[in-house]
């Protein structure tokens, strides 16, 4: 198989979207601040995942626990940005540009897809799975596939052959990688995207004749999405970054039954794509990256929690040195950000650890400074 | 357009129509857009009484929606949120109220509530209604109504809102999404907010499938409320929800967010401050009222001068594609379902934004999934000459001559698909393949195809996605 001949690096990045709940994700069931804050949506101890004498995962884990205890998880700890902005809006932005203070819309995989490949010869280096492509892959003049689904991919599929082929000549004729003279930002940008949709098409259209698994994937989102990852990966095109995306976990109200069942279908979802690649002998080039915008209040609201900023990472994979990283933020009254866990690692010293020693690439341009990186989460394969 | 000249019939209908590329501009963005044959057949008045026309949309009743539920029972029963998107469908594609439509999807991605979770089909529906009520009429009134409106209540938790135990998103996010926009209020000014609030709430909760869905209502109930004295943005006092907004309705950043939201719908991607400051004025000087902003915007010159400089938002494009193809204008008609998932699998979904922040318009729209979702849907509609209007497009543009060059069809195309441009390098493309000196016979048995794959070569470029 291709893709396992090259073995270069390969990032896959999971985005819980909505504000995941770190206090419910990964639970300090030792401390008993945690049920004196978390009286309505708190866990009680015996349904903790527990996976130290102090800390245990959410009970709609059991997937991630058992990746977990072989050593392929880690949990990056009171993760956040400077100057919490309780915004979805704005705090997604954040970890989508790598920029916290001015608004900016490029996208910080976006720099990665450039700098891995400048010369744009692969539009497949960073695809992304479900409704729309995420800022962070945007940047203008750098392609970057967005797929819904792979199954019927493609342009003008339904046109009866000949006229099919005369108007793919057509369009391949409009969309040829050049400026439109006096074009406005929007025209040009439908004429680049349409250059990258051809091309993007023709190699991704091809990918899932070759696939045969016998993992089952679920019929959710995210599970398809990441199917779809493991089909394009497999298929050796070369994509280097991949993005998915499952949302929901704005929990202001109904945490209790909306969060489980999300967590729940992570747990699965992210556990059958491993055990794919890993029945292809692919799982050794896969870093999953899994993040969420901001953690939640440590004090629930009575029906939920409102967001916060504190939250938490993970990183999956065989090459993971699993465990717990970085500090557990306290939950102590005096030691909170009004109200909320503070925060100690910046997310960029995430990104740095990240694309150093995984993707080979000097983090400094892409993250736009010098972040304390965590050492020895990842063994580099090159 | 040049190549009307030849038939007679085009030419006796030109008189009365005055600047018709400027009235179809005007048609797709206070509208969604209409074929040249209907434009002419509306033109004759000055631009001005087509925008009054526009505005005033007491003139006209709204679609009789009664059929679509006789012959389709869902429509009543209205067991999921995709039965209120397919209805809005038929509404945008028969409504004569066009403006009114359109607001209504503005506001929809403003006030971005989703049946993601407000559940609730006739509660979403009842909240577009809101939209469609209000939406062209004074803002503070509409800000008071989007915080009386169940579906709202229940999307940002505004029921979990209590005195003494206050849940800010409601009072967040109508100062950050619905008024003044980040960076003029502080947190302490989103509390006060959350606590005037303090006691609106609904009569039930809304999801109760499979129990049968139930009616929700406004509710303010005094006992939950916090009459304590609060301070928000500088002024102090006992305030309850209703005093917030007239608060918020004052402040000049408010002004510009509603400015900016227009301008970003009707103008173009592309943000003009001086139109931007220019509207915030009207929206000041009228206290407020929608209606006379976009009186201001649609007669400027900066809305005359802005075609084809924004992308059509997906719901935008499927509307369009049945104003030409003339599909979906009687109640019996199946395939509304496919129209509301075009637009779903072009990024947009009604009835259920990805967040509360709506769904991210201009160049946006497009990424290479979208892209080719867009091109696909069009060339299957306009390649079909089983749907009425493509039957009328093709002998309308046939009317244009016995025989036509390729320059002359493809204008031809062009204009009758609603005074489409296109840039010059499309052009080039789309004339290398149909051969610059091939002659077309308007009466071979095979002209309905060869117009309509023109249709579909148009359908694929670049300013086609754009209006």
């Amino acid at each position: 198989m291709a893709a396992t001949a090259t073995r270069e690096p390969v990032f896959v990045v999971l985005q819980l979207s909505g504000g995941n709940d770190f206090l419910n994700t990964v639970i300090p069931y030792g401390d008993p601040l945690y049920y004196d804050f978390r009286k309505t949506v708190g866990v009680s101890e015996d349904r903790v995942l527990h996976i130290d004498g102090h800390y245990g995962l959410h009970p709609a884990l059991p997937e991630i626990k058992q990746m977990y205890e072989a050593g392929n998880v880690a949990i990056i700890s009171g993760i956040g940005y400077p100057k919490p902005d309780r915004s979805h809006f704005r705090s997604m932005d954040i970890w989508h540009t790598a920029e916290p203070e001015a608004v900016i819309a490029e996208g910080w995989l976006g720099r990665v897809i450039r700098e891995l490949d400048p010369q744009k010869q692969n539009v497949c280096t960073g695809v992304s799975f479900g409704q729309g492509l995420p800022r962070a892959m945007y940047l203008g003049g750098t392609p970057a596939i967005s797929v819904s689904q792979l199954e019927g991919y493609g342009l003008l599929t339904s046109l009866p052959g000949a006229r099919q082929r005369r108007a793919m000549k057509v369009f391949t004729c409009i969309y040829a990688p050049e400026e439109i003279a006096e074009a406005s930002m929007s025209l040009q940008h439908i004429s680049n995207t349409g250059v990258d949709a051809k091309t993007g098409a023709d190699m991704l259209q091809k990918t899932p004749e070759t696939y045969r698994s016998t993992i089952e994937y679920a019929d959710d989102a995210l599970s398809q999405s990441l199917k779809g990852i493991a089909q394009v990966h497999l298929s050796g095109i070369g994509t280097r970054v991949f993005y998915a995306q499952h949302g929901g976990f704005d929990t202001h109200g109904a945490q209790i039954a909306t969060q489980t069942s999300l967590l729940r279908t992570m747990s699965k979802a992210v556990n059958d794509f491993f055990a794919d690649l890993r029945e292809h002998d692919a799982d050794e080039e896969v870093v999953m990256m899994i993040f969420t915008e901001f953690g939640r209040r440590v004090r629930d609201n009575g029906n939920g929690t409102d967001h916060g900023s504190g939250g938490g990472a993970m990183l999956v994979g065989k090459r993971v040195n699993g465990g717990m990283y970085g500090e557990y933020p306290s939950l102590a009254p005096e030691r909170q950000l009004s109200g909320d866990l503070q925060f100690n690692n910046d997310f960029r010293s995430l990104y740095s650890t990240v694309l150093d020693d995984w993707m080979g690439i000097a983090p400094e341009p892409i993250v736009n400074g010098t972040f304390e990186q965590f050492d020895g989460v990842l063994q580099p394969i090159k | 357009m040049t190549t009307t000249a030849s038939n007679p019939g085009a030419r006796a209908a030109r008189p009365a129509r005055t600047d018709l590329p400027l009235f179809a501009h005007l048609a797709r963005r206070a509208a969604f857009g209409l074929p040249a044959w209907k434009l002419e057949e509306l033109s004759g008045r000055p631009y001005e009484e087509h925008v009054e026309a526009l505005i005033d949309i007491g003139r006209y009743e709204r679609p009789e929606e009664d059929l679509l539920e006789r012959y389709n029972i869902e429509h009543a029963d209205l067991e999921s949120y995709r039965w209120g998107a397919k209805r809005w469908f038929y509404r945008m594609i028969n409504s004569s109220r066009h403006l009114e439509e359109k607001v209504a999807l503005m506001w929809h991605n403003r006030f971005a509530t989703a049946a993601s979770k407000a559940n609730n089909a006739r509660a979403m529906l009842d909240h577009i209604e809101l939209l469609r009520n209000h939406g062209m009429g004074n803002f503070r009134i509409l800000l008071q109504q989007l915080s009386r409106n169940p579906a709202m209540i229940y999307w940002l938790d505004q029921h979990t809102n209590h005195a003494g135990a206050v849940n800010e998103n409601y009072g967040r996010e109508l100062l950050e999404l619905f008024s003044m926009g980040r960076g003029n209020y502080t947190e302490d000014d989103v509390r006060a907010a959350a606590v005037s609030f303090s006691g609106w709430t609904i009569d039930q909760t809304i999801p109760r499938y499979p129990n049968g869905w139930f009616d929700t209502n406004f509710v303010y109930r005094e006992d939950d409320h916090d009459d304590s004295e609060k301070t928000f943005l500088g002024e102090t006092g006992r305030f309850n929800g209703d005093d917030i907004i007239d608060i918020v309705v004052r402040q000049p950043a408010t002004a510009r967010f509603v400015a900016t939201t227009l301008y970003r719908w009707f103008v173009s991607d592309e943000l003009d401050d001086e139109a931007i400051s220019e509207l915030a004025q009207v929206y000041f000087d009228s206290d407020y009222e929608i209606s006379a902003m976009l009186r201001s915007l649609f007669n400027s010159s900066y809305f005359k001068d802005a075609r084809w400089k924004r992308v059509r938002s997906p719901a935008e494009h499927v509307v369009y594609l049945m104003k030409l193809t003339g599909q979906h204008t009687n109640p019996y008609e199946s395939g509304l379902g496919k129209i509301s998932g075009a637009s779903q699998a072009m990024g947009m979904e009604l009835l259920n934004p990805p967040t509360v922040e709506g769904w991210h318009t201009g160049r946006e729209w497009i990424d290479s999934a979208f892209l080719i979702e867009r091109i696909n849907f069009a060339a299957d509609r306009l390649g079909n000459l089983e749907a009425p209007g493509v039957r009328k497009l093709v002998e309308r543009v046939a009317a244009h001559g016995d025989k036509l060059t390729a320059e002359q069809l493809l204008d031809a195309c062009l204009y009758d698909l609603g005074c489409v441009e296109i840039d010059a390098h499309s052009r080039a493309a789309i004339l290398d393949e149909m051969g610059r000196d091939s002659v077309y016979e308007t009466a071979a048995d095979d002209f309905p195809d060869t117009a309509t794959e023109v249709f579909q070569y148009i359908a694929s470029t670049p300013m086609f996605q754009m209006a």
